[in-house]
């Protein structure tokens, strides 16, 4: 699994890694975890507001900062379509 | 005497038995009945622009505005600002992505100037400590502003002057899930304590600056200095008020302080709005999209903006 953060670096960027660090750990999910600082890729997945999440190419939430339990949910639905 | 004033009276007369007249014991009641009204305001009116914002998205906001033309385009755009947040790590891609779906350059620069310049905290503030006709002023000038300044951007055909990557960028949509109401009012409970959590102690340190300079500072000494006669004072303020990086929680109630002391209205407006609206690191992010020509119109063209509002409320309501 590939999980992007996409956002410049400001303070909910930061937060919204740690959920994800956390969420990841709790499921124990060996993903890959990126962030996107780069304003021409975070344009090209038509976000308009960041911090946003991408979960394997899919856009899942942006604009706001989700909390671990919101993460574990999406991640979950990606962890069944896997196997 | 409001309810405010009445539970602060009780705090510091029946709690702690201080006497009155004190510089002291005034600059406490002061912070003690602002900062009551001040957090109750704050948290109703980000819980209603918080729900407002689960309609407003940016991706609705591009919609609204592709394909608009100059006057209504720029004015919608000025109003859909509003509700929408704004910090500046979210300037580009907001701007890229409006300049994406066709969005003149004016227009987007109405809904540029709008966005930080008009929000819900400032709103807010100026309400609890200054009432409601200071805030129907401050939120009509920066919607004038916002307008004016996009129209005339518009019309000085700047297009090449944004950087060219901006026109190759060809991004995937992004799906949008209709919320239902219990998710919207989940959103705005969130957004209300994660904003009161943030601004909160931007205010505690305001009020209680303001509180000090209200017990301690004598009455009119500000007159000679920032009052209405002096024409300086205006720049002045705006040349401080525009790279300064602070937000209105913390800045409009020393402002508040400061008028009582003798600062004039208008130098307190374009203070007031130098400070929100533009700031430094907003200036440098920019920078990533706007060529320093189109970047220095940008800065021009508001700080010109607030001390013709400035000047213009120190002649008026003098």
């Amino acid at each position: 699994m590939k999980i992007e953060i996409l956002g410049s670096g400001c303070g909910n960027c930061q937060r919204l890694h740690e959920n994800v660090k956390k969420a990841c750990k709790d499921l124990m999910i060996d993903a890959e975890i990126a962030k996107v600082q780069d304003f021409k890729s975070i344009a090209s997945y038509g976000v308009m507001a960041t911090p946003a999440l991408v979960v394997d190419g899919e856009v899942k939430v942006y604009g706001r900062v989700p909390d671990v339990v919101e993460i574990k949910m999406i991640l979950k639905g990606f962890t069944e379509k896997g196997q | 005497m409001d309810i405010f004033d009445a539970i602060a009276e009780f705090v510091i007369f029946n709690l702690l038995s201080m006497r009155s007249g004190e510089p002291f014991t005034e600059a406490l009641r002061f912070f003690i009945a602002d900062m009551i009204k001040v957090l109750l305001l704050l948290a109703v009116m980000v819980f209603i622009v918080s729900i407002l914002r689960t309609f407003v998205t940016p991706i609705r906001v591009r919609k609204l505005l592709g394909g608009s033309k100059e006057g209504a385009g720029n004015f919608i755009a000025a109003l859909l600002g509003v509700p929408t947040p704004f910090c500046s790590c979210s300037a580009v891609p907001l701007f890229i992505g409006l300049m994406e779906a066709g969005v003149p350059l004016g227009v987007t620069f109405s809904f540029l100037v709008s966005s930080p310049l008009i929000n819900e905290v400032a709103i807010a503030l100026l309400l609890g400590l200054f009432g409601w006709k200071i805030a129907a002023l401050y939120v009509g000038t920066g919607l004038v502003i916002a307008v004016a300044s996009g129209v005339l951007i518009g019309r000085l055909n700047l297009e090449g002057e944004v950087e060219g990557f901006v026109y190759e960028i060809r991004s995937k949509g992004v799906e949008e899930k209709n919320l239902g109401w219990g998710a919207r009012f989940r959103f705005a409970k969130m957004q209300t304590m994660d904003i009161l959590a943030k601004v909160g102690p931007f205010i505690l340190l305001g009020i209680g600056l303001g509180a000090f300079i209200h017990g301690f500072v004598p009455i009119g000494s500000l007159a000679e200095l920032a009052g209405s006669d002096n024409p300086f004072a205006v720049p002045f303020v705006v040349l401080i008020g525009v790279p300064l990086y602070s937000n209105a929680a913390g800045t409009i109630p020393i402002i508040q302080a400061l008028m009582e002391k003798g600062m004039g209205i208008g130098t307190a407006l374009a203070f007031m709005m130098s400070v929100t609206g533009l700031s430094l690191p907003e200036m440098i992010i920019l920078r990533r999209v706007l060529k320093p020509k189109l970047l220095a119109v940008f800065i021009l063209i508001l700080a010109v903006s607030f001390v013709m509002v400035g000047l213009l409320f120190n002649a008026l309501l003098a």
